[in-house]
């Protein structure tokens, strides 16, 4: 056997073209089969066309047409009103991996490796052999610049074939259309449910979406306002690894340990500064650049054990409770659910990333009873579609015991079955991807915990829902029997004895012998004008259908005595506060307080209160709670437990 | 022959006076009557009938149901004084629908309203008949040596014998018999025999078994009518007669033979009017399914259901039922009258009825 030298050994060491790493991890970017491959297509572009209305302050309105011949081989062709892309950057954005602008920002974002859409060029160059086109409008009063290129898998550049300019009705935009050889038959459902559920979290995109049966399915925007902008933050010293803050340091322009600190990371006051530098055993005087790796590992050691502030939240935008029922609705509005709930937790952090959970829950109607609940599960208003076993969603779910709250499941563990749809969203600078194809979020304590927090707090609405109506229909008995029964008993029994009637106030307080609450909520259109602002910074005035949200609140008492009590009702908070009566004593970012006069037996009070800024069903169940009377004399509100 | 109702009237009175003198004394009104469940039934030794026992059920008007309970006997009551004021009858039918014009009081079911007058009953003390409400039909068939007299609706009396003046379909018995509307004129006969199905009854009546048996023929028609009860009770009263019941072999029989016999649980509150202690049960039982070789069914599962609910049933607890009955969930079988005819159309009554009659003590061989 001839020996074999490290010479040898370099004469096959040779770099490894992007094409070949591709084919060779195809399935870790989300193209293993061609059903997995049509999909991940659709969703890359989808994805960056959101980002590109987004980032330019326009509400998204995306294009999706889908045309496959028999031989595999599927057109899909994804359009956006976005800003359009400058046709320098064309050949980059599209025809080169591993290239976007997001890659190094530290903010929520729907991309994050910047493999995307290029990505799927490569696929289908690789599957069809065919070349992307795509088409660019940046200016209203300018031509749309085609571009059709393929992509140079040693080089890793684009290759433009040819550059045409055309006319497009499009103030701005950008259309891409990309060949690849895919299973449409197999993925229709999934395309469809994929579009469905970026719907949900996109409140304020209106997607259309044609077949290539020349069916066309509309998904209508339900929210005007733009998702608030996430903030770019610096690393958070919880987060950050040993390699990257060596890599700083090098290029910082501080000159000293201290305004290193303070400048390139968040939540660094001086305080915290000095103990972390204090805690390494380092000098705050000391020059970054000239720091040893021993000094880089004590200071990050010393970071764990200092307390260091949660980084600012600003840089997550999670969609609110408001739009996320508001979505739901709009999309089971077939299934007529019997209630939509939902929860939202407040930010927090894990290693250094901050991440807040929002979930629903979608329950009865004609959803089916005797199946498993559908888990819809998003991250960074991304559906997930792929590897729902393995995602720290669905462990979250599983580990809470739903017996009790009217689903079956076995031992209390596991997905409960029931006619349910749970929703969770989980939105970061940095979702913990079990992989590349980004389909499951690791199984991180923290985010599983706060999953397992919206959840119970979700249950716990169910429950309180259910409660609620239970007792409501009791009452609603009871109010039925001594308002109309109860008098044609006692005139039935009067006429047959040729008696006056007998007076029934007495038997009426015994009977029902409670405070009794009551309400309805109304809607009513108006007329309002709306300032919707383009992107080429104007303002038009569009004329735009608003809607008053009235709740009126009956309050009768019951009792055989006289009741005093005060009474709270919650609105959400993005809702603005109309006329409220009778004079409230407070009306805060949450509810309004009434201090009630004294209500003699017998007697009721009507209390109404309107509120704006919010769509018809936005508000659709009054939360009442009564303070300083026995919570049990009263139905229909429950005890105030304080702010 | 106008009957006084003012004791009927009276007590209708005395439930509204009730509901509304509770409401004069601020109670929650309420009316108590017994619990009308087989749990509630209890063995009276003195009329030797089954009789509701102590346990009361309290209809008030603090839960819903109860309340339009309330409110549906207040309009009850109030209508069959009207009909007593107005000297008119209706049916249970007509009642029912009647109540349409009730409003919230209207009945959802005429199941409703028959167990509401039934409750009425129970209240009051006082009889359907008193109410001036009847059964939709009878018609329950006689044959037999009996001479009847009954007061027609043109107020004047008409005798019938029970086989000269019939046909072979016998002698109709109407939804009243009480004497101020039928008379037992003569009755020549040994014994009664109370048919379950109408089949069997005629094949009897071809037989000629009223004639060469010297026995009156009754046909149940099923679960027999209140009138068909109480007429058996009277004319077997009248002389003294056995009453034997001839029914299918399965539990829906033995609880006819149980109403006619000890009183039905619906009606326990006039066992004593209705029900004819002496009769005997004759067959078909599961014994004869194996002494006779009959042809048999399977059992359903309701029908094994029947079978361990009378095992539970005060009323089943003699030696008899008890081994006959865990004799049939053994066999798993049952079988019909007229299974019989597997020996010929004569065998019922050549060698059948004489045998179990025999066997009984009724004939001599």
């Amino acid at each position: 056997m001839p020996k074999i030298t490290a010479y040898d050994l370099a004469k096959k060491q040779k770099e490894i073209s992007v094409a070949e790493f591709f084919e060779r991890n195809k399935h870790i970017l989300g193209f293993g089969n061609q059903t997995r491959a049509l999909i991940t297509s659709v969703k890359e572009g989808v994805d960056n066309g959101l980002d590109a209305c987004e980032e330019a302050n326009i509400l998204p309105d995306l294009y999706i047409e889908i045309k496959n011949h028999s031989d595999g081989d599927c057109k899909i062709i994804v359009e956006d009103n976005g800003p359009g892309i400058v046709k320098n950057q064309i050949p980059h954005v599209f025809g080169r991996l591993l290239y976007g602008s997001r890659f190094h920002a530290i903010r929520q974002s729907r991309g994050q490796q910047g493999i995307g859409i290029s990505a799927v060029v490569l696929y289908g160059q690789l599957t069809t052999g065919k070349h992307a086109i795509i088409t660019s409008k940046i200016e209203e009063n300018r031509p749309a610049v085609v571009t059709e290129l393929a992509i140079d898998t040693n080089k890793n550049r684009a290759e433009i074939i040819s550059k045409n300019t055309v006319h497009w009705d499009k103030p701005t935009g950008t259309r891409v259309q990309v060949s690849i050889i895919a299973d449409f038959k197999r993925g229709k459902k999934y395309v469809y449910d994929y579009l469905q559920s970026t719907s949900i979290v996109n409140p304020h995109a209106r997607i259309i979406y044609k077949e290539p049966d020349g069916t066309e399915h509309i998904f209508e925007r339900t929210s005007d306002v733009l998702p608030r902008k996430a903030v770019e933050i610096k690393p958070h010293p919880y987060g950050v690894e040993l390699g990257t803050l060596i890599k700083i340091a090098k290029q910082t322009k501080a000159r000293q340990l201290n305004s290193f600190l303070k400048t390139e990371f968040s939540s660094m006051g001086d305080r915290t500064t000095n103990t972390a530098i204090e805690n390494a055993g380092l000098e705050k005087t000391i020059n970054p650049k000239n720091m040893k790796r021993e000094q880089f590992l004590a200071l990050h050691n010393a970071f764990k054990k200092v307390k260091i502030m949660a980084p600012s939240t600003d840089c997550l935008s999670p969609i609110g409770e408001t739009l996320i029922k508001r979505s739901l609705k709009n999309e089971t509005h077939e299934i007529s659910p019997e209630f939509i709930i939902t929860a939202s937790r407040p930010p927090s952090v894990y290693s250094g990333n901050p991440f807040q959970v929002e979930v629903g829950l979608v329950y009865g109607g004609n959803l089916p009873k005797d199946e498993p609940i559908r888990i819809l599960r998003f991250a960074n208003r991304v559906p997930l579609l792929y590897q729902q076993g393995g995602c720290v969603v669905t462990s979250a779910i599983s580990s809470i015991d739903w017996r009790r709250y009217g689903l079956n499941q076995p031992s209390g563990k596991g997905i409960p079955t029931g006619p349910a749809i749970f929703l969770t969203h989980v939105s970061s600078t940095q979702i913990p991807f079990t992989s590349e194809s980004k389909e499951a979020i690791a199984d991180v304590i923290e985010i599983e915990n706060e999953i397992k927090l919206a959840f119970r707090e979700c249950a716990r609405k169910v429950q309180h829902h259910i409660n609620k109506k239970v007792r409501r229909v009791k009452t609603r008995e009871k109010f039925d029997l001594i308002t109309r029964i109860l008098p044609e008993i006692a005139k039935k029994s009067a006429h047959i004895l040729n008696k006056p009637v007998p007076s029934l106030d007495p038997i009426i307080t015994k009977i029902m012998d409670v405070v009794w609450i009551e309400d309805v909520i109304e809607y009513e259109k108006i007329e309002r004008p709306l300032v919707q602002t383009n992107l080429m910074g104007e303002s038009t005035e569009e004329k735009k259908s608003g809607t008053i949200t009235k709740s009126r609140i009956l309050v009768v008492n019951y009792k055989r005595s006289s009741q005093k009590f005060n009474l709270y009702a919650i609105i959400p908070k993005d809702s603005v506060v109309g006329t409220v009566t009778p004079k409230p004593s407070k009306i805060s970012e949450n509810y309004i307080k009434w201090n009630l006069d004294t209500i003699p037996s017998i007697n009721k009070v009507d209390i109404a209160f309107e509120l704006a800024g919010l769509e018809k069903g936005d508000f659709d169940e009054n939360d009442l709670y009564v303070e300083n009377i026995n919570p049990s004399y009263v139905i229909g509100a429950d005890k105030w437990e304080g702010d | 022959m106008n009957k006084d109702y003012s004791n009927v009237l009276s007590k209708l009175d005395m439930i509204a006076a009730k509901i509304y003198d509770d409401f004069e004394r601020t109670k929650i009104p309420y009316i108590d009557l017994p619990t009308r469940t087989k749990s509630n039934i209890k063995f009276n030794d003195k009329l030797n009938v089954w009789k509701y026992g102590a346990n009361t059920t309290e209809r008030s008007a603090k839960s819903l149901d109860g309340a339009y309970m309330l409110l549906r006997t207040m309009y009850m009551a109030d209508f069959i004084k009207e009909m007593i004021k107005v000297k008119k009858s209706s049916t249970l039918r007509e009642m029912y629908y009647i109540s349409e014009g009730w409003d919230l009081a209207k009945f959802h079911s005429q199941n409703e309203s028959n167990l509401l007058a039934e409750d009425l009953e129970v209240i009051t003390e006082c009889l359907r008949e008193d109410f001036k409400l009847r059964p939709e039909e009878d018609g329950a068939r006689v044959i037999g040596n009996i001479t009847i007299e009954e007061m027609t609706r043109n107020n004047t009396k008409k005798k019938i014998h029970c086989q000269d003046d019939v046909g072979d379909s016998g002698y109709s018995i109407p939804y009243n018999v009480e004497p101020e509307k039928l008379t037992i004129k003569g009755i020549d006969a040994d014994f009664i025999i109370a048919i379950e199905t109408g089949g069997m009854f005629d094949r009897l009546v071809e037989n000629e078994f009223d004639t060469s048996n010297r026995s009156i023929l009754v046909h149940l028609k099923g679960q027999p009518a209140r009138s068909t009860r109480r007429f058996i009770k009277r004319i077997s009263a009248e002389k003294n007669l056995p009453v034997l019941v001839f029914t299918d072999c399965d539990p829906w029989s033995y609880r006819i033979f149980a109403s006619l016999a000890y009183g039905a649980i619906k009606t326990a509150h006039i066992s004593e009017y209705l029900a004819t202690p002496s009769s005997q049960y004759l067959g078909v039982t599961p014994s004869d399914i194996e002494n006779y070789d009959l042809p048999t069914d399977v059992l359903t599962k309701e029908d094994i259901n029947a079978l361990k609910s009378e095992l539970t049933d005060p009323r089943f607890q003699d030696s008899f039922w008890k081994e006959e009955i865990k004799l049939q969930l053994k066999l798993g079988k049952k079988s019909e009258q007229q299974a019989l005819a597997k020996y010929g159309l004569d065998y019922v009554t050549d060698t059948y009825l004489p045998e179990k009659l025999a066997e009984m003590g009724i004939t001599k061989k």
